[in-house]
């Protein structure tokens, strides 16, 4: 998956790595942003009132 | 064939991994730099307010994520560091603890007879009650609200499972029984890292002083 993925990117082997970088800063920022404070839900360790 | 999809099965589970270390990071380290951020800026709005405002209170005008949820208190406590302060919110649903301290619907306003009671992070979110545990009786505690300020001195802890809520009732471990004193009733998750049990800390009200009358300038050298 992540092999097919680096030879759809264009350009030599830096562009293809800055690209790779610019994707795995975005998916972490739509994970920490939307994604974990979803999920942070459904997690039972965060209950803090008595009740 | 076979070399392919055995490579694609592990790079799947390489990745689930590395999304649930992320996961962690961001609910250990992230949800506390955001919280912080967002916690002082409201405790900032509040001053601000308490000096030159009108009712004393902020709300989602200023910051959205309260929603319906206004905070009404500041809560100091010298014990968990000289300047430390902490907005106080109505109600203790998920996305309040996340923005300060909750006030338990159904008790008491702070300095009424009763049991003002609290929760608060133990860890994630800026933890705001992290270290409640080092509470000693006689520590003091200070609900800043802007009429008046009141100071409680803590009385003792005890540490109950989540389900029971006898120690915020109006006389703490005793329902049922009509207040004669104004408490105070922190809450938290103990031990740190679990939600197992609850750690609780009492205290009750030794000074209400209006604004006007507030001598310190250094709230940790309050003695009430």
């Amino acid at each position: 998956m992540y092999a097919a993925l680096w030879r759809v990117l264009p350009g030599p082997v830096w562009a293809k790595a800055i690209q790779c970088l610019a994707l795995v800063v975005a998916v972490v920022a739509v994970l920490f942003q939307w994604v974990f404070p979803a999920v942070a839900d459904l997690v039972p360790f965060n209950d803090n009132t008595v009740g | 064939m076979i070399r392919r999809v055995v490579g694609g099965v592990g790079e799947l589970l390489i990745t689930a991994g590395v999304l649930v270390l992320l996961f962690v990071a961001w609910q250990l380290w992230w949800t506390d730099v955001v919280a912080d951020r967002q916690q002082q800026q409201i405790v900032e709005a509040l001053s601000e307010d308490f000096l030159n405002g009108s009712d004393g209170t902020v709300g989602s005008d200023a910051f959205p994520d309260l929603g319906q949820d206004r905070a009404f208190a500041i809560i100091r406590v010298p014990r968990f560091g000289k300047d430390y302060a902490r907005p106080v919110i109505e109600g203790t649903a998920r996305p309040v603890l996340a923005l300060g301290v909750g006030h338990y619907d159904g008790t008491v306003a702070p300095g009424e007879v009763g049991n003002f009671s609290v929760a608060g992070h133990r860890i994630t979110y800026g933890r705001p009650f992290h270290t409640i545990d080092t509470l000693r009786a006689g520590d003091r505690v200070i609900i800043e609200t802007k009429p008046t300020v009141f100071v409680y001195e803590i009385t003792g802890h005890e540490i109950v499972r989540p389900w029971q809520t006898e120690v915020i009732a109006p006389v703490p471990d005793e329902p049922g029984k009509a207040p004669t004193a104004a408490l105070l009733t922190m809450t938290s998750c103990h031990p740190k890292y679990s939600a197992t049990y609850r750690y609780v800390t009492h205290g009750t009200l030794v000074d209400s002083v209006p604004r006007a009358d507030w001598r310190y300038a250094d709230w940790s050298t309050v003695k009430g």
